[in-house]
């Protein structure tokens, strides 16, 4: 931990650093495309795992949904991630001991863990359950874990704001 | 002309609630961000259809018909967490352009989307490809302005 620590506070000092954090326009732009791509990724990643959950856009096949929102996901991802970079980039040490951050993040490992264990397990055989309006509970149990996930790292993304726990 | 309402917004209970507590308004905040998440991805998979990118094989129809659930869904909880955090700090949106700017977008937004929108949208093949294009650029660059006026309202 006290690795990290070091590694935001040399990240803190960088000119880069301060510059991005002192800009007038900089740093509101880097917010409204996070906010933005928060649209285009979970926006999309949402329509999915609603699809996954067996509530919404049932007309369509799973695997076709999938891989048509798949590259449209990853452009938002790439935003995101970007921005988002950007945004702990400019002040890192605020964002280290916030207790909202570090849910934030763990939440993040969570919904990683869960859309890779749906790829690689109920996904292999999705052409038994392409078409089914409502899907197997596995299968539903994912979009819903999923959903919840998001959920909680959007609201814990915006409490990152008001640090209560300090 | 208006001030005397937002004023009124301002002192009402549910501003005075909201204001008064430490967690309140970070929650609905936290909320209307889920509802703009939804509502994006409700307008961005019909918008990206009509623009050729997605889904080709169904019809923009039925990807329309598919979002629509989504789209009203997350507006009504957009609009009503929104009267929440606005009632909360109605004379600091009074004085902020960025807010009126939001305002603007949405309301041309709202009507954009549930009448020329909506109407193209059932009718697509009276349309040529091009004029499809329009209407999703034009349905894309008044919601997004509505998120990045909203962004900016707190940093005004």
């Amino acid at each position: 931990m006290a690795l990290i620590f070091e590694f935001c506070q040399r990240i803190q000092e960088q000119p880069s650093s301060i510059a991005l954090r002192e800009s007038v326009y900089m740093y509101p732009l880097v917010e409204s495309v996070h906010v933005l791509s928060l649209c285009v990724f979970l926006g999309l990643v949402g329509m999915m795992d609603l699809r996954l959950a067996g509530i919404g856009n049932s007309d369509m096949p799973v695997s076709h949904l999938q891989r048509q929102l798949f590259p449209w996901q990853m452009v938002g991802l790439v935003l995101m991630v970007g921005s988002g970079v950007l945004l702990f980039y400019a002040e890192p040490l605020r964002f280290y001991g916030n207790v909202f951050f570090r849910a934030k993040f763990v939440m993040m490992g969570l919904a990683v863990i869960n859309a890779a264990v749906f790829h690689f397990g109920s996904y292999k055989n999705v052409a038994a359950w392409d078409f089914e309006r409502v899907p197997p509970r596995a299968v539903r149990f994912a979009g819903v874990c999923s959903l919840v996930l998001w959920v909680g790292i959007v609201f814990a993304g915006r409490l990152i704001a008001y640090n209560w726990f300090k | 002309m208006l001030l005397p309402f937002f004023q009124w917004c301002e002192t009402s209970s549910l501003g005075s609630a909201i204001r008064d507590s430490v967690w309140l308004f970070p929650v609905v905040e936290a909320v209307h961000l889920v509802a703009l998440a939804l509502i994006g991805g409700a307008v961005l998979m019909v918008d990206l259809r009509l623009l050729g990118c997605t889904l080709r094989r169904e019809s923009a129809t039925q990807v329309a018909r598919n979002a629509q659930p989504w789209l009203v869904g997350s507006l009504t909880v957009l609009l009503v967490s929104g009267v929440f955090l606005f009632s909360s700090e109605a004379l600091k949106c009074y004085y902020n352009p960025p807010f009126w700017a939001k305002m603007t977008a949405l309301f041309l937004a709202i009507v954009y989307t549930f009448t020329i929108r909506r109407r193209v949208l059932e009718n697509t093949d009276r349309f040529t490809q091009g004029r499809l294009q329009v209407v999703a650029a034009v349905s894309l660059i008044l919601w997004s302005s509505v998120g990045v006026a909203g962004r900016f309202i707190g940093f005004y």
